[in-house]
């Protein structure tokens, strides 16, 4: 038999709760009239958004067309054609880039799989999720949409609610334990160049990617592909 | 005379027409507006019991909400279920309003009971009246007939659904609502028994009247006080039942029957449900005032005199009442049908029962003049009575489910 007490200590909890602050904030998905406030809250470091596809820091697109996000991709939302460069105007540093590159949002789960998969880190995510499209045709990012402009900052959708600062270092972090599938990078930032940013400071925990650098030989920007090439063997 | 005690009645009759026309139209308007806010307030406050924000964005603090998710509910799509009872299912929600409504026109919702006459009749337009929409004889009576039509509303939207889960919502909804009814009244009886008078007015009047004092400092003559609490208490939690809300809701319990008895409804025959849900939070509030904590007659204290006051108090006590109601939702989890059953029938009922004749034999012994030392005699024996023929019961019930157990372990071997 329960103290009858408890009761009226449940009571007094919920009194209690109602001169707490609040967990939830003013969220208003950018719809706000002018002066209303609309509170995002802070997203963790590793958040799984909205995708963004990256370049290199000499404006090359980092990825190769090899499927292999495709290939890994659960719900099959992603759709990957690759094409060979043009050696007189390359699209991608390698011999052959992608040339349609879509993402259905309708399917995507945000796993984060195909990052992970990436041979290039051509692919992450953003901390981006406030996209709600109000149609199908929207709901299919294409190439166009997903590679980061001249500037290095992601594009802006006209439903997507981006604000001040989360266009920011949307590469996202490193996630896989051996970037690029070389074991003997684990627990070590293995990160190529990006454009408008270069290459990304290492998280606690992890090495130096100029150490590494050093060890290897290579340089930043080929460092991707010779990993790759090792791996394979 | 049928139409009430109201001191209207008599005059002019184009002039009562007019008053009791007005006092309809300004009773009606204010139910609507106070469901408005009620449900924008029981929205906000337990948020706030939740740590969250509620309603903020249409009107000030969201105030406006409840009128946006009216006019949405307008404009959505009316649908009958192919295998709906179409006349039932579109009576139910009038069944359920219409109660609603009627039940606050017998609530006292103002005028000047502690003043020099304190008889609580105003004058409006010349015409001495109450505040309150009529007042007839058999006035608490019609609470409970109306409260009793209300499960018929329930009932049958829950049959004329045509479905099961709303079936079984009004398989619940009706057991539920008639076994509450039974401690709702026993409650309700205690106070007619204090009172001498079914009328609602004469209960406010009887209510306002000089109580117990001590020494310089008098206790209000309020029937919570002078029914000893316990038909407070019973009623209560019955009316919490009854009115299907937290803790009782499981005529409604979404995690078990979708929506229950309002599944199949959509559009405005929805909102009219939801309507009546929450006006039947307010009306059962205000009967609670008016029956235990005196209406609008407040502790005389330092306020002056006037009708008004008298609306003030009613106001401050229904607002106590209507937060208590939010509370009890923020607080309490949904109790099970069988613990449901057992509270009404096995503690509420009994209790209430008991109680009852212990205020019948009090009073008995005020008009036979006992004395002290006899009147608390008949008390403590009484309750020596009830108590041991509730270990009695108790122990009957304990006894036969061990057998009932213990049959059930012999034949699974």
């Amino acid at each position: 038999m329960a103290d009858p007490l408890d009761y009226l200590r449940g009571f007094a909890v919920t009194f209690k709760k109602l001169f707490e602050d609040r967990v939830t904030g003013d969220y208003r998905g950018g719809k706000a009239k002018q002066g209303a406030p609309d509170e995002k809250r802070p997203k963790p470091e590793r958040f799984h958004g909205r995708h963004v596809l990256n370049r290199y820091e000499d404006g090359m697109e980092k990825c190769i067309g090899c499927e292999l996000c495709a290939g890994v991709c659960p719900a099959k939302c992603i759709y990957v054609r690759g094409a060979d460069n043009d050696p007189d105007d390359p699209t991608s540093p390698g011999e052959r880039f992608g040339y349609v590159y879509e993402i259905n949002y309708l399917r995507c789960i945000h796993c984060d799989l195909c990052v992970e998969a990436c041979p290039t880190q051509a692919i992450t995510e953003s901390k981006l999720f406030e996209f709600s499209f109000t149609n199908r045709n929207d709901a299919i990012y294409t190439k166009n949409e997903l590679v980061v402009g001249d500037d290095g900052m992601p594009q802006k959708m006209p439903w997507e609610d981006w604000r001040e600062g989360e266009d920011q270092l949307t590469s996202g972090w490193m996630r896989a334990t051996s970037p690029a599938g070389d074991h003997r990078y684990e627990g070590t930032v293995h990160w190529a160049g990006e454009l408008g940013y270069g290459v990304r400071a290492p998280e606690v925990g992890q090495s130096s990617p100029l150490a590494v650098r050093a060890d290897d030989g290579g340089s930043g920007a080929e460092a991707p592909s010779d990993s790759n090439e090792d791996s394979h063997e | 005379m049928i139409l009430g005690l109201d001191p209207l009645y008599g005059g002019d009759f184009l002039g009562d027409l007019g008053v009791t026309l007005l006092k309809v139209v300004v009773a009606f308007v204010f139910l609507l507006i106070s469901v408005m806010l009620m449900v924008w307030f029981e929205r906000k406050l337990i948020s706030d019991m939740q740590n969250r924000i509620g309603p903020s964005i249409a009107g000030p603090w969201g105030i406006l909400q409840t009128l946006a998710d009216g006019i949405k509910l307008f404009f959505k799509e009316d649908l009958v279920p192919d295998n709906a009872d179409r006349f039932a299912f579109k009576l139910a929600p009038y069944l359920s309003l219409v109660p609603a409504f009627l039940v606050f026109s017998v609530v006292p919702l103002g005028g000047d009971f502690n003043g020099s006459d304190g008889d609580g009749v105003v004058t409006l337009f010349g015409h001495d009246t109450f505040l309150q929409v009529a007042d007839p004889p058999m006035g608490i009576l019609f609470f409970l007939a109306m409260s009793s039509i209300a499960i018929y509303g329930v009932m049958l939207a829950g049959w004329g659904s045509g479905s099961k889960y709303p079936l079984l919502g009004s398989v619940r909804a009706s057991a539920q609502m008639v076994s509450y009814e039974a401690a709702l009244g026993l409650a309700i009886a205690a106070v007619v028994l204090q009172t001498g008078s079914l009328s609602t007015h004469d209960m406010v009047i009887d209510q306002a009247a000089p109580g117990f004092s001590l020494g310089s400092f008098g206790i209000p003559n309020w029937n919570i006080i002078v029914t000893g609490f316990v038909p407070f208490v019973v009623f209560l939690i019955a009316g919490t039942a009854e009115l299907n809300r937290p803790p009782f809701d499981l005529v409604e319990a979404e995690q078990e029957l979708v929506g229950g008895f309002h599944t199949e409804y959509s559009s405005i025959r929805f909102a009219l449900f939801f309507l009546a849900e929450f006006m039947n939070t307010i009306t059962m509030s205000a009967v609670i005032v008016t029956l235990f904590l005196g209406g609008p007659a407040g502790p005389a204290l330092f306020l002056p005199e006037g009708w008004w006051i008298g609306t003030i108090w009613f106001f401050l006590k229904l607002f106590i009442f209507l937060f208590m109601f939010v509370w009890f939702r923020a607080t309490l989890p949904r109790f099970r049908y069988d613990q449901l059953m057992d509270l009404g029938w096995k503690l509420l009922i009994p209790l209430s029962l008991a109680w009852f004749l212990m205020l019948a034999g009090l009073r008995v012994g005020d008009a036979e003049d006992w004395g002290t030392a006899k009147t608390y005699g008949f008390v403590l024996g009484f309750m020596a009575f009830c108590g041991l023929m509730a270990t009695l019961l108790m122990a009957a019930i304990n006894s036969a489910r061990s057998e009932r157990l213990a049959a059930m372990e012999d034949s699974h071997g």
